[in-house]
């Protein structure tokens, strides 16, 4: 992050920006254009985007596996229960919005899961 | 007893409630390397122009033995001063006295100087250095607290409203500088965040230190809450010193005016900074010091979404807020975080009677899946809202590009700008010439023998064509294409022309904007 601040600080002046080009990056805008420009580091850590699978299951909140209710290999229904994650001082039932087979559980009981953890798989 | 007694007596209870926290929280304040409550204030305020009220109050608070405790100012100091002559309302919170806990009393004392400022229309400052809220004092801290932000909403617009944020900051304390228009953080020392790294512990097993969740580079370079970044208190206290000198008292005051300025022309030679290829990078604050007095510009929101720039200089004496796509960090775009910074300060500006110059060179908003997911068009929308409802003189100047959406937000005519100039090198369009030539002749480029000569030659005949100012101008969308020696002197006259503005707009309780 420090590292930000001096470049934008140092860059002024014609004569400057001269010598600050071979550290700028390239960046493309609307229509494919190109321009030399420094980047941000908010920029260069922005979240890639990725296709959702609809068979994975991912945690929307972060909390504490209390108690899972199903298996591997376990058939299972649009509408059953899949496992109680404590957050927020609520225990959230959590279930199962398409039908399939679990292929796997990524988390134990009593884990502690961060938002946006991969929690169980289907086939 | 005598009065002469009683002066002693007097003299005597000051002296035990000027001792704060005493000896030892002073230490420990002291190599926490901060200054103590009042040093700040009388640092940061004129010589001997501060004056201590409510020095003898004392909290009410009955349980958990509170009873049996004496908590000197209940731990904050409120007063008056001045700085370079103009009256101010300051409180600092003092952490020597139970961690600068807000408690009943404690928020008593900052609303009633609240009351004060805005009875008197004068600045409020706050300097915030404290543990949250009182524990043993339950809801009633709570309660402070809320009264706190009702004022700070009362007051918005109406005075100059100040946060300085000189240790923790954090919980519901936060809600008041985030209510107020300017906060300045101090690097190492500045805490603010809305749960802590404990909290993040306990619930998500991530440990995280107070600095890297919400110290003041993470203010300023990331979230965008904090304005101000200064490397020490005594650099923190010089920067609100100097915008004390750019902004009225209240809204009903113009800023004052200064001894004009000519700008350091040999240092900024404002026909030299922008190069002619529209790709090619500079440092649009260049161009503010080459327009604004003695070539004095002062910086918003330096480090935070800085491919926008904003902030203060004077023309004529005359303090003017500028707002400039900066070329020099992700080629001037617009997105989320350059819309949101640009729109308060418009509002700002508006609110507080400063005239708007725009400097206009970009290439339109930043494509990208996190910007659209971000809500680049609620947060886009703002500049758009801020410029249109804006009433202050609003001038602009377009240096080079103005493609697509980024022109019409960025205070074009349509906006209702009141004058529009352009540089003879700009580029007025619906886009990028590359891009533009693509579409236009699609069909040519495709079915020619040599598709890429074509298209160069397309793009190059457009270029020609609509890549100028005249087309606009023909249309009166520019007012004057004007050559870059000329800007300084047609912003001066377009700023002594727009005096006795009057533009009203219908009455209503308030707008909806996109926030």
């Amino acid at each position: 992050m420090a590292t930000k601040k001096t470049e934008i600080k140092n860059a002024t002046t014609p004569e400057k920006i001269e010598d600050a080009k071979s550290r700028m990056s390239t960046i493309s805008t609307v229509h494919g254009d190109h321009y030399k420009t420094f980047l941000t580091e908010k920029y260069k850590n922005r979240p890639k985007w990725q296709k959702p699978n609809p068979k994975e299951f991912y945690s929307l909140i972060p909390g504490t596996v209390i108690k899972i209710y199903i298996e591997e290999g376990q058939k299972v229904k649009s509408g059953d229960l899949m496992m109680v994650l404590e957050a927020m001082k609520m225990k959230n039932k959590i279930y199962f919005s398409m039908d399939g087979v679990v292929k796997k559980i990524h988390i134990e009981e009593n884990q502690k899961i961060p938002k946006g953890h991969l929690m169980i798989e289907l086939k | 007893m005598s009065l002469k007694r009683k002066i002693l007596e007097l003299q005597k209870k000051r002296e035990k409630v000027l001792q704060g926290g005493g000896e030892k929280a002073i230490e420990k304040q002291v190599a926490m390397g901060k200054m103590t409550a009042r040093e700040r204030i009388i640092t940061l305020l004129d010589e001997n122009s501060f004056h201590e009220y409510d020095l003898f109050v004392e909290h009410e608070a009955r349980d958990f033995d509170m009873d049996k405790k004496t908590l000197h100012g209940d731990g904050v100091i409120i007063g008056t001063g001045t700085i370079y002559g103009a009256p101010i309302c300051i409180y600092a919170q003092d952490f020597t006295v139970a961690g600068g806990s807000l408690g009943l009393m404690h928020a008593r004392k900052i609303t009633k100087i609240m009351d004060h400022a805005m009875k008197m229309r004068v600045p409020i400052i706050g300097i915030n250095d404290s543990g949250g809220a009182r524990i043993q004092e339950g809801v009633n801290s709570l309660a402070g607290y809320g009264e706190i932000f009702y004022r700070n909403t009362i007051a918005s617009g109406v005075i100059p409203q100040i946060s300085v944020i000189l240790g923790p900051c954090a919980g519901g304390a936060v809600y008041s500088p985030a209510l107020t228009d300017f906060v300045f953080v101090v690097d190492k020392i500045s805490k603010m965040f809305i749960t802590g790294p404990e909290v993040i512990k306990t619930v998500l097993g991530e440990e995280i230190s107070m600095e890297d969740l919400g110290g003041a580079r993470v203010h300023s370079e990331i979230t965008g809450n904090a304005h101000f970044f200064a490397e020490s208190e005594i650099e923190c206290f010089d920067q609100i010193k100097k915008l004390i000198t750019y902004i009225p008292w209240n809204n009903s005051q113009k800023a004052l005016a200064f001894e004009p300025k000519a700008p350091k022309i040999d240092q900024y030679k404002i026909d030299e900074i922008v190069p002619g290829n529209p790709k090619e990078p500079y440092d649009v604050r260049d161009v503010v010091r080459a327009l604004t007095d003695d070539s004095d510009f002062f910086e918003i929101h330096e480090l935070w979404a800085a491919n926008i720039v904003i902030g203060f200089g004077r023309l004529d004496g005359q303090t003017v807020g500028f707002v400039c796509n900066q070329p020099l960090v992700l080629a001037g775009v617009l997105d989320v975080d350059s819309s949101d910074k640009a729109g308060r300060f418009i509002r700002y500006c508006n609110a507080f009677q400063i005239p708007l110059v725009t400097l206009v060179d970009l290439p339109g908003y930043l494509p990208g899946v996190d910007q659209e997911h971000a809500g680049v068009i609620r947060h886009g929308a703002k500049i758009l809202y801020a410029y249109s409802e804006a009433t202050v003189p609003k001038i602009t100047v377009i240096l080079r590009k103005a493609y697509g959406g980024g022109y019409i937000a960025m205070n074009s005519r349509h906006l209702n700008a009141d004058f529009v100039f352009a540089w003879p090198g700009a580029e007025i369009a619906v886009m990028g010439p590359e891009g533009a030539a693509n579409i236009i002749f699609r069909k040519e480029i495709m079915e020619a023998e040599d598709p890429e000569k074509m298209r160069k030659q397309k793009v190059k005949e457009y270029k020609e064509k609509f890549a100028n100012p005249y087309v606009a101008a023909a249309k009166g969308y520019v007012d004057s294409v004007i050559e870059p020696e000329e800007t300084r002197k047609l912003l001066l006259h377009a700023i002594e022309v727009s005096k006795n503005k009057v533009d009203r707009k219908p009455i209503k309780k308030h707008g909806i904007p996109p926030f």
